[in-house]
């Protein structure tokens, strides 16, 4: 009857889950970007119900998206990827003014990104693409449109870190809070690699 | 992680707070203690099941006879949408949520949930979610469109009430609640247990909140777009829905049910877990097959997404779809057959205390066995196009979520009561609620099994008087109204509880072998005086003192403790902040109290509204105000955590 006895050993100071050097904090990131995950994947999956549709109805996706410019706006959401690391890299080794502002370059890149993707949806209202205006506009629309608000909250996570960071809140000691919003920003690019594969690229 | 080294923050005296901290409200109000959540949490549940009850009498009182006029058609419909929705995430599920955050981080050793202030935030966004739900019987009429709102019923041309919009945007509220809920369960639960508590000694009560908290934070996500895309038809002029414009109504069931099945394990598991606490401590000997109930558990919660169009089998899928879905519906009935007969195992031959949390979990066990069955013959197509939509269904939810869900969850506030509280509820109404309920509860829903079979469909406001329908009817109704006596009695047991004069409640009195019953009931602020540390599977039984074996108190020294490492007790909270209480030996990470988690919940409900309201002027205001309340509240969350 007797389960697991004492004496079978020295209590484990942790359990050998390899969990123990995961921040708490950085846990549950991961554990909101995996519902995250359904988040967008039901939403591209939507998307995907509606394609036949799509591509039948008038005007056709390729038609009006201009693909040349959304490749550079998701070059420069990659390239903010980049600026990401950079700053995590200087604030964990104590370089606090250029993590700071690789933290500030990382938001203005995020922005360029935002203030280009408004350009194309008014670009497309002038054509008539609207969330109204039929099944391919509310799609498209809907779907981009949140990702665009990720992105804009993603933007005002990293101005409070660039305002934390020029205050010395980080250190190589303390680096966690950059490294979280970090990982949402990533989060962010890689589902703008998806849509812009799944959504421009595909024919 | 070690690097997190607390930084100890003296209380503000001089805080313009201070005066209101002595207020008692504010201890409640602004409260980050999981305890203190979690009573919140089953009270409020409590009270919307009380208004969700209530409203099943409506219904039933409705159906008593046949052509009754008690209750208009349209009020019906209203009536049943919202004792369901109510039920659903306003009763069980908050209420599994409560028993959970009061119970697991005592169960695994800590001192709070890994996010405290978030679990506040939680709490409130479900509660004010829940009064707007409500609210909406006075705003214009309730939902009308039953618990799974199919489209295109729920569109503006069909539906040009504010009912569905009530309805979406409640539902979106709880959503949020639910999924930082379940972020912080799955932190707390992976990160926060004591030293020695290895996955395999876990309780099985914090196992399936861990696999419940999993299934939220991925099931939830196809709710909230299916809720979106119906928000954006409603108030953007989208027609995702709509097939006049192209959209697919049927798209929403597939989104609905990629959320809707994994629910109802999110409302079962729980009571599940606390029928495998039950069982071991009343049948004094441990659960057998421990394993097999806790991988079951993960079974369960795996197939639960492979299963969802078992809901869809008349919408014409096609066979291969049909039988693919059935295949997995069928195969979840192994893992969930391999627990019934292993709680079977634990009380054969056990020492049995037929006190009142026993007598639950075995009211639990034998309707779950007759949910179970009736949800293996709707799991087969040819049955299901014979039985959906009516009074069959009505019947198996009610076994699973009725006589399964509320079943397990009585047996836990009566087996955890006091410890929550310090005091018990009385026996002798206990075993009065428990017979009443039962009896009612079978006399209520076992007839419909055979209104279903004869045809009767759900949520049609009366019948025929010569259709054969009288007699289950009267006999439904008489019972729901036993019903709604018993839980009156259990309402009756908890006011008394709370009246008497205050008794001495020994740390264990039921003589269990979990961690929370090593510490005082109720447990302090900082629930125990030292880390304790994990040898078995059942701390207070495996190294229960032999001296002491026959006092009802296990006593606290018999679990090692360690002094607090300071870097553990850091990581209790999303910051380094917070002040440290206790002995010269340990420090005690408690956040201190914040009301910026009930602002942050308030304002996002006033952005509901604003989305709710036509008028523009009415829409501004309360969009402003409640970005207002959003960014004050989130800046000075921040501000509490990164300074």
């Amino acid at each position: 009857m007797a389960v697991v006895t004492r004496g079978h050993g020295e209590p484990l100071a942790q359990s050998p889950t390899g969990l123990e050097s995961l921040d708490v904090r950085k846990l549950g990131m991961w554990a909101f970007l995996g519902s995250e995950c359904v988040f967008f994947g039901a939403l591209i999956a939507s998307y995907f119900v509606y394609r036949p549709l799509i591509l039948a109805g008038d005007p056709k996706p390729h038609e009006v998206l201009g693909i040349n410019f959304t490749a550079l706006l998701a070059f420069i959401l990659l390239i903010s990827s980049l600026t990401m690391v950079l700053a995590l890299n200087a604030i964990q080794h104590d370089r606090r003014r250029a993590g700071a502002y690789w933290l500030l370059a990382t938001a203005v890149l995020g922005t360029t990104f935002l203030g280009g993707q408004a350009y194309e949806f008014t670009k497309l209202a002038q054509e008539g693409v609207t969330l109204s205006s039929g099944i391919f506009g509310q799609c498209f629309l809907v779907l981009t449109g949140f990702h665009g608000t990720h992105v804009f909250l993603g933007v005002i996570w990293l101005l409070a870190c660039f305002a934390r960071a020029m205050r010395g809140g980080f250190n190589s000691g303390n680096y966690i809070g950059a490294e979280i919003a970090g990982l949402y920003w990533h989060f962010v690019d890689i589902v703008w690699v998806a849509i812009f594969t799944l959504i421009y690229l595909i024919p | 992680m070690a690097a997190q080294v607390a930084v100890p923050v003296p209380q503000q005296e001089a805080s313009p707070l201070e005066l209101r901290r002595e207020w008692y409200g504010w201890q409640w109000l602004a409260t980050v203690d999981h305890k203190k959540i979690g009573i919140m949490y089953i009270a409020a549940s409590l009270a919307f099941f009380l208004i969700g009850g209530f409203e099943a009498l409506l219904v039933r009182t409705q159906l008593i006879s046949p052509l009754n006029t008690f209750l208009h058609p349209d009020l019906y419909n209203q009536v049943f949408t919202m004792h369901a929705t109510t039920m659903i995430f306003l009763g069980v599920m908050p209420m599994s949520v409560g028993v959970g955050n009061y119970v697991v981080p005592l169960m695994i050793g800590a001192a709070d949930m890994a996010y405290p202030r978030l679990n506040a935030f939680s709490f409130w966004l479900f509660f004010f979610g829940g009064i707007f739900l409500n609210l909406s019987f006075v705003m214009g009429g309730a939902p009308n469109t039953g618990w799974f709102a199919y489209a295109p019923l729920t569109e503006r041309p069909f539906n040009p009430g504010t009912g569905p919009d009530f309805w979406l945007l409640g539902l979106q509220l709880l959503g949020i609640a639910s999924i930082a809920g379940a972020v912080n369960f799955i932190v707390t639960i992976l990160k926060m247990r004591a030293p020695g508590m290895t996955f395999m000694r876990l309780p099985l009560f914090t196992w399936v909140t861990l696999i419940t908290s999993f299934l939220i934070i991925f099931a939830f996500p196809s709710i909230t777009i299916a809720l979106i895309l119906l928000m954006f038809d409603r108030l953007a002029g989208t027609s995702f829905f709509l097939p006049s414009g192209g959209g697919d109504p049927l798209l929403w069931q597939h989104l609905f049910w990629f959320f809707g099945h994994p629910e109802v394990y999110i409302m079962i598991l729980p009571a599940m877990g606390i029928v495998s606490e039950v069982l071991p401590v009343f049948s004094r000997k441990p659960i057998f097959g421990y394993s097999f109930i806790a991988y079951s558990s993960v079974a369960i919660g795996f197939l639960g997404f492979t299963v969802w169009a078992h809901h869809m089998f008349v919408t014409g899928l096609g066979e291969i779809a049909n039988g693919a879905f059935a295949t997995g519906s069928f195969l979840i009935g192994v893992p969930t057959g391999v627990k019934i007969f292993n709680w079977i195992g634990t009380l054969w031959g056990g020492s049995l205390r037929f006190r009142t949390p026993l007598l639950f979990a075995c009211g639990f066990i034998a309707n779950f066995i007759i949910g179970g069955i009736s949800g293996i013959t709707l799991a087969s197509p040819p049955v299901d196009f014979q039985q959906t939509d009516t009074y069959y269904v009505v019947a198996h939810i009610h076994y699973v979520l009725f006589g399964g869900s509320i079943f397990g969850l009585f047996a836990g506030l009566y087996y955890w009561w006091p410890k929550m509280f310090g005091r018990f509820l009385n026996e002798g109404l206990g075993k009065a609620h428990f017979w009443l309920q039962m009896v009612g509860f079978n006399l209520t829903f076992f007839p419909m099994h055979w209104l279903g079979t004869e045809g009767m469909p759900r949520r049609i406001y009366t019948y025929f008087p010569n259709q054969g329908f009288e007699l289950w009817n009267l006999v439904a109704t008489l019972g729901s109204y036993l019903l709604g006596i018993s839980i009156l009695i259990f309402v009756v047991n908890a006011f008394l509880s709370a009246r008497r004069p205050a008794e001495v409640v020994p740390d264990n009195p039921w003589e269990a072998a979990t961690l929370e019953w090593s510490t005082t009931s109720p447990p302090p602020a900082h629930n125990f005086d030292a880390v304790p540390v994990v040898y078995s599977r059942y701390p207070l039984w495996e190294d229960r003192d032999p001296e002491g074996a026959h006092g009802a108190t296990a006593p606290r020294t018999n679990v090692d403790a360690v002094s607090h490492p300071a870097d553990d007790v850091a990581a209790t909270g999303e910051g380094e902040q917070g002040a440290h209480q206790g002995g010269a030996a340990h420090a005690f990470h408690l956040p201190n109290p914040t009301i910026f988690p009930v602002i942050l919940a308030f304002g996002l409900v006033l952005i509901a509204f604003a989305l709710l309201f036509a008028p523009p002027v009415l829409k501004i205001t309360f969009l402003v105000s409640g970005l207002v309340y959003g960014v004050v509240s989130v800046y000075g969350w921040v501000r509490q955590v990164s300074d």
